[in-house]
This record gives structure tokens, sequence and C-alpha cells, in this order.
């Protein structure tokens, strides 16, 4: 969900963008990282682990953890949590360890 | 090669104010961030800073942040590469980094890791779940960019950070259920945490997380009272209705580049994990490698900002540069002393005395 108001900050959003996440499209603001984007629609899986398949969200949201790697426009294991939001972007799920073959 | 004087790797509180100091006294300073913009974990505390007036108190982090930045961006000795991630330290003393998709490398006359810290995790049931995120995390979501990480939180840990996350998620309009802490008392200044109770948050010392449970997500936690032992007390399990957890359990120092420069390491607990050995000027056992802020020892904000200011000088005054160098590095060092005087300054002061257990060096 998105803050609104709050007592200290005021959130100077940048202009509305669209991206897709998984071929749906979802709105976001220019400035904001995909995973904050998806974050406030609602989606917080975004990759799942490699042995168990478990899902898995974002943790450090500082591009320390890789806990939140997608595909990005064909490009696997992209930290979403500091990837920043473009128009159009294609965001998907990955599958495994990820292809540089697409 | 390009060649600088100074290079600071990171661009958070100590080291912005490391390369301002350097540059100040005429070194000329590259400074490099991996994020899109400087301030490290300063952009996102909305609260107002402890300490004394030197050290901004009073003051929230994100305005301490536009200050250091502005007067970085006019000191015309003070270069600033954003998105650059430094990634090796060679024997020569040549770093290398990535920034805008290009490799670049830089041969400085000194370098002072400003790295910061990175959050720590902690073992339970199904911790892997999506709404489980570090307090950084939370504070990156609805400080940052404005989206409330969930509707209902457990915040783990009951240290400052613990209370202040806590108290800011209420700011962003989100409920929190509890604040548990496996310690028999509260960790952080006993003002945040009557602030929180006031509000009608409690506040379960002696209390661990079990479990988390959920098929996508979190949908909520069972947490249990731990005896003296710290083991859990059959029979006291609580299941809390949540979607997220906060985990708000402490720092480990970012040391990699510590180590690939060669410097002695040693483990510190009261630091939060093996940090470089170093003198009392923050130089590592490498000569010209110099650290600052969290990456040597976790501490806070204000402390990381003095320790800038004593590497900043430190680094001038071994390439020649200022004037009244040794009043100022002896101010700054009795800033820092002064900071960590009070009984939160205990630990620190624990750990410093275990760090220099071999003896004080000089600056070479």
């Amino acid at each position: 969900m998105r803050i609104e108001n709050h007592p200290i900050l005021i959130f100077d959003r940048g202009k509305i963008l669209s991206f897709f996440f998984n071929g749906e499209v979802i709105k976001g603001y220019e400035g904001e990282s995909i995973a904050a984007a998806l974050h406030a629609a609602g989606i917080k899986v975004l990759s799942h682990s490699h042995e168990l398949h478990h899902p898995r969200g974002l943790f450090c949201a500082i591009g320390n953890c890789s806990s939140c790697l997608m595909v990005v426009d064909g490009q696997p294991n992209v930290r979403v949590c500091v990837e920043k939001l473009r128009e159009g972007m294609r965001v998907e799920t990955q599958k495994g360890k990820g292809c540089l073959t697409q | 090669m390009r060649e600088t004087e100074v290079l600071v790797v990171g661009g958070g509180p100590a080291g912005m104010v490391a390369a301002i100091e350097a540059a100040e006294r005429g070194a000329k300073v590259v400074l490099t961030e991996r994020d899109d913009r400087l301030g490290g974990q300063l952009i996102k505390q909305t609260h107002k800073f402890f300490g004394s007036q030197k050290q901004y108190a009073g003051s929230r982090g994100i305005d301490i942040s536009k200050l250091l930045e502005e007067k970085l961006s006019n000191n015309p000795n003070i270069e600033i590469l954003t998105e650059t991630t430094v990634l090796g330290i060679y024997e020569d003393g040549v770093v290398t980094m990535e920034g805008a998709n290009k490799h670049l490398k830089l041969k400085p006359k000194r370098t002072i890791l400003a790295t910061g810290a990175s959050e720590k995790f902690l073992p339970f049931a199904n911790n892997d779940l999506p709404g489980i995120y570090g307090a950084g995390a939370v504070q990156t979501l609805m400080n940052v960019y404005g989206v409330t990480p969930g509707q209902r939180v457990l915040m783990v840990g009951a240290g400052n950070i613990g209370l202040i996350v806590s108290y800011q998620l209420m700011q962003s309009g989100v409920e929190v259920a509890a604040i548990i802490d496996a310690a028999p008392k509260i960790g952080g200044y006993l003002v945040h945490a009557s602030k929180i109770r006031r509000a009608g948050v409690p506040i379960f010392t002696s209390h661990t997380i079990l479990n988390a449970y959920g098929q996508e997500f979190v949908e909520g936690a069972i947490v249990a009272s731990l005896d003296d032992k710290w083991q859990p007390i059959l029979g006291t399990e609580k299941d809390l209705a949540v979607d997220v957890i906060c985990l708000a359990v402490g720092l480990s120092p970012l040391t990699e580049l510590c180590w690939q420069a060669g410097c002695e390491m040693k483990y510190i607990p009261e630091f939060g994990g093996y940090v470089p050995r170093k003198n009392e000027f923050l130089e590592t056992t490498v000569p010209g490698v110099y650290v600052c802020g969290d990456a040597g020892g976790v501490e806070e904000a204000s402390a990381a900002m003095v320790e800038g200011r004593v590497a900043g000088i430190s680094v001038a005054a071994s390439l020649g540069f200022g004037l009244n160098i040794v009043q100022d590095l002896e101010a700054a060092l009795k800033d820092l002393d002064q900071l960590r005087s009070g009984p939160a300054g205990e630990k620190i002061l624990k750990g410093l005395e275990k760090l220099f257990a071999r003896g004080k060096q000089h600056v070479s």
C-alpha cells in the first residue's frame, strides 16, 4: 500500500510508469525500485529457492542479500530491490539460476 | 592509470564526512557509492538524533544527509561517483570498480573504507517466507519509497533500531502487534520504549520467535517465553496474526574489501563480527588503508560521522596537508570519547579494548 499522509515525510513521486510483471501491466513511479513498485501492487513473492522452491521475497532492500533476483528485460539475476523502474520494463519470475542465451 | 590522493569507498555518514574533511584540507578525493544517491542509511532515518549538538543532535537523519551532500558537491576537490561498486583492492594498491557498465581502475595514495554494515538474520522455522524483512528494508520501503511493508507487524528486537522502526511503522499507519526481545531487558533507550508502550504496543522481553507460518507469504508467527537459560518454555506459546516479521537483531560490518586488502582481522562480538585491526587514527594494518564507521565496528551514525572526521583528518595529515592537524585530530578524538562516555558507549569501549589488546600503534 502507498503511504499518502505522513507526519514527517512528503513523498515527491515521479511520473507514472507502466511495466510488465509476468505479462501483466502494473503501474509504478519513476525513481522507485522494481521491488517497491511490486510491493505497492501487493506482489510479495519475487523468486523461489533453488532446492526446495520456497517462495522468496525481498529481505535487505539495499542489494546485499540476493533474495530478490528476477529476470528483467531478458537479463537474469537482477536485484530488483536496487534496480530502478523504467517504462515498458519486462519483469519476470526467474526459474532456476538463469540463462544468458535468451 | 588514473590516480587520486584519496579514495573513499561508501557514501554513508562516515564516508561523506571523511571525504569532506580530507578535501577541505586540500587533498583530491574520489568518493564512490554503489547506490544512485549519497547518504547511506541516513536517507531513511526520519527520527531526531541524540548526542551532542556538534554531531547534529536534534536533527533528523534525512536532513543531515542533505547538509553533508551540499558540502560535498560544493567542494571542487571531491569527485563523486554514484552507482559505482568497488570490486577489488590489488596488492599494488590499485582499486577496481564497476560503474555505468564500465570497469574502472584507480590508483589512490590513501584508501578509506566506509562500507557500512549489513543486517543479521535469525534462525527459526520458515524464516525464508516473503514478509520477513530486515529493519532497514522496512525503512527503505516506507521512508524512501512511501510503501507500507504490510498491515500488522511483529518486531523482533527491542534495541534502538527495533524501537525506532516500530514507531516509524506506526507513523506510516501500520499496526505493530508486539515487540519481542530474547534479552530480559529492553536494549534501546527507555524514552523510545515508553513512547511505544504508551501507544498500546506490548514489549515482551525474554521472548523468542519459534516459527513463522503462511503459504506464499507470512500469515502469522508463534512466539514463546524464554527461561533464564534462554530456552523456550513449553506452554507459553502465543500465536500472532501478522503479515510482516521485522528483524532488528543487529548488524555485521561489511568487511569484504578489508579482507581482500589483507588487513589483519579480529573477531569482536561487541562490534558485530570480524573487523580490521586499526590504530587510534583509524589506519588498518595495511599502510594507507583506513576504516571508519560501521565497517570498522557497528556503532551508530553519530559515531560514524566523528570517525569519518578522524579518518579524513588522518589521511590529510599523512599526505602533508592541513595547518592545525594536531589540534583538529585531538578535538575529533575527544568528541569520539565523549560520544562513547555514556552507558550506551560501554559496549563499544569494551570492543575497542579487545581490538587494541596488542597495544597502540601510530600513523606511518
